[in-house]
């Protein structure tokens, strides 16, 4: 929960994943900064949701190092993870938020403020004694962003938070997300949806084939790309 | 068939009558029993758990030979145990042979495996689910341990269900280490071998109704208790 010392910047130098023989990523080599909400944009297997579990830790790299600004031991505690598919713990909606609290032995009238703030904020609060299992897709999405940003991470990492969502969904998990940003946590985001990469992205990066193509800043990258790669991805396209 | 209607009335009959001696062997099976597969999960649990959620050389030699130790016939558990805590065996100094003690020890030693084998596969599907996640909020293997058991509690309810039905109907072992003493180390499967060797049918079926009726109660109590199958809870 301490906010004391920045885990920026992150720097990336010629990272190789293999995983089963294939290479899922290569050559990779960036840096962030931290005050830019980083959108991860590719093809589908184009490595995204590989970089973004590398970036937390969830992935080792077979080459190449990664250097958060502290230890990674000190960063991972500093950084929160949105999976695809929402992980709901077999619990009711509020004890998945209280979970991560106790973890990290927070209080117990802080862990109840936080708690409340964040079941008004996600619109779960009608449903805090329910079991997470009851929920719809759109709200285990905002109850996992929630549970990840409850501890007031540096770092809010969302593969492909909104994939199998509706539009209204999508919406409010934006919504969210806006609300998360002034409060200090850099969002990276992973999204084939170019439509959100445009409302959200401040900096992008993209991935091809598990090569990056470019780091680029969001309206440079909208409007002119670097890469042939991304043009076409833009233009709609099949990426070779 | 006959001999089945026997065995019903002489259950009716030893339950209505308030038998004392049927009343102190069931309190003595029940005794033995829950002690047994409270010691029992307490070890199995969290063993299964940290099999579940740990990486090292000999893992799958452990989990086969612990798979293995489930079908442990009693009959030799209670021979070890017998050897073990003779008057000439390394635990003779402690007295506990033919007692209810002994008979808690080879309990132990037989549903132990059941159980941690059994909530090892209930905890490997549940980590499975968790892994990222838990991995993710930076947990220790002990937090990780603790959740598992407490997230996949109802699927370990019944692995110590599965314990207290093998326990609760074991002969071959206590029969050895209990020696079937009267009023000491009588319990209510050991009665019943008693009374089958003694040819008294009717008593011995009427004891195995006896046996049958406090399983099923047990199991029923405690599935009330922890309000499973109600609400779709877990």
């Amino acid at each position: 929960m301490s906010q004391s010392s920045s885990i920026f910047p992150l720097r990336l130098e010629n990272i190789q994943v293999r995983k089963r023989g294939n290479v899922l990523l290569n050559d990779i080599s960036f840096s962030l900064v931290g005050n830019l909400t980083t959108v991860v944009m590719g093809p589908n297997g184009s490595g995204k949701t590989t970089l973004m579990r590398l970036m937390h830790g969830l992935e080792r790299p077979r080459q190449g190092s990664l250097n958060w600004a502290i230890t990674s031991e000190q960063a991972r505690s500093k950084q929160s993870f949105v999976f695809q598919t929402p992980i709901m713990m077999r619990r009711r909606v509020d004890e998945n938020l209280y979970y991560p609290l106790k973890l990290v032995a927070t209080p117990k009238q802080e862990t109840d403020l936080l708690v409340n703030h964040w079941l008004s904020a996600t619109g779960l609060a009608n449903k805090a004694k329910l079991p997470a299992q009851f929920l719809s897709g759109g709200e285990r999405q905002k109850l996992a962003i929630a549970r990840a940003m409850i501890t007031k991470p540096q770092v809010l990492f969302l593969d492909e938070p909104t994939t199998n969502l509706d539009g209204q969904s999508t919406r409010e998990i934006e919504a969210l997300l806006r609300k998360v940003k002034p409060d200090g946590t850099c969002i990276v985001l992973s999204t084939h949806d170019l439509g959100q990469a445009k409302r959200l992205a401040e900096q992008v990066v993209f991935l091809n084939k598990g090569h990056l193509c470019e780091v680029s800043d969001a309206p440079q990258f909208f409007q002119k790309p670097q890469s042939s790669a991304a043009q076409l991805y833009l233009d709609g396209d099949i990426v070779e | 068939m006959n001999d089945i209607w026997q065995g019903i009335g002489e259950a009716l009959r030893l339950v209505f009558s308030l038998d004392a001696d049927l009343f102190e062997i069931v309190l003595r099976s029940l005794h033995v029993t829950v002690t047994a597969v409270a010691i029992a999960s307490a070890i199995a649990l969290p063993l299964g758990a940290w099999l579940a959620v740990s990486r090292f050389r000999m893992r799958r030699f452990t989990i086969a030979a612990l798979n293995t130790l489930m079908g442990l016939p009693p009959v030799v558990v209670g021979l070890i145990v017998y050897i073990l805590f003779s008057r000439s065996g390394p635990f003779g100094v402690f007295g506990l042979l033919f007692t209810p003690t002994a008979m808690i020890i080879a309990q132990v030693i037989i549903v132990t495996p059941l159980i941690a084998s059994i909530s090892h596969q209930a905890i490997r599907d549940l980590w499975a689910d968790y892994h990222d996640l838990l991995i993710s909020l930076n947990t220790t293997k002990r937090q990780r341990i603790v959740t598992l058991i407490w997230d996949s509690r109802r699927s370990l309810l019944t692995a110590s269900l599965a314990g207290f039905g093998r326990a609760i109907g074991e002969v071959g072992a206590i029969m050895i280490v209990g020696g079937n003493i009267d009023h000491v180390t009588r319990v209510l499967t050991t009665a019943i071998a008693l009374e089958t060797g003694r040819g008294d049918f009717a008593l011995a079926l009427g004891l195995g109704f006896i046996l049958i009726a406090l399983a099923f109660i047990v199991n029923m109590t405690i599935h009330v208790l922890s309000k499973t199958e109600r609400e779709r809870r877990w």
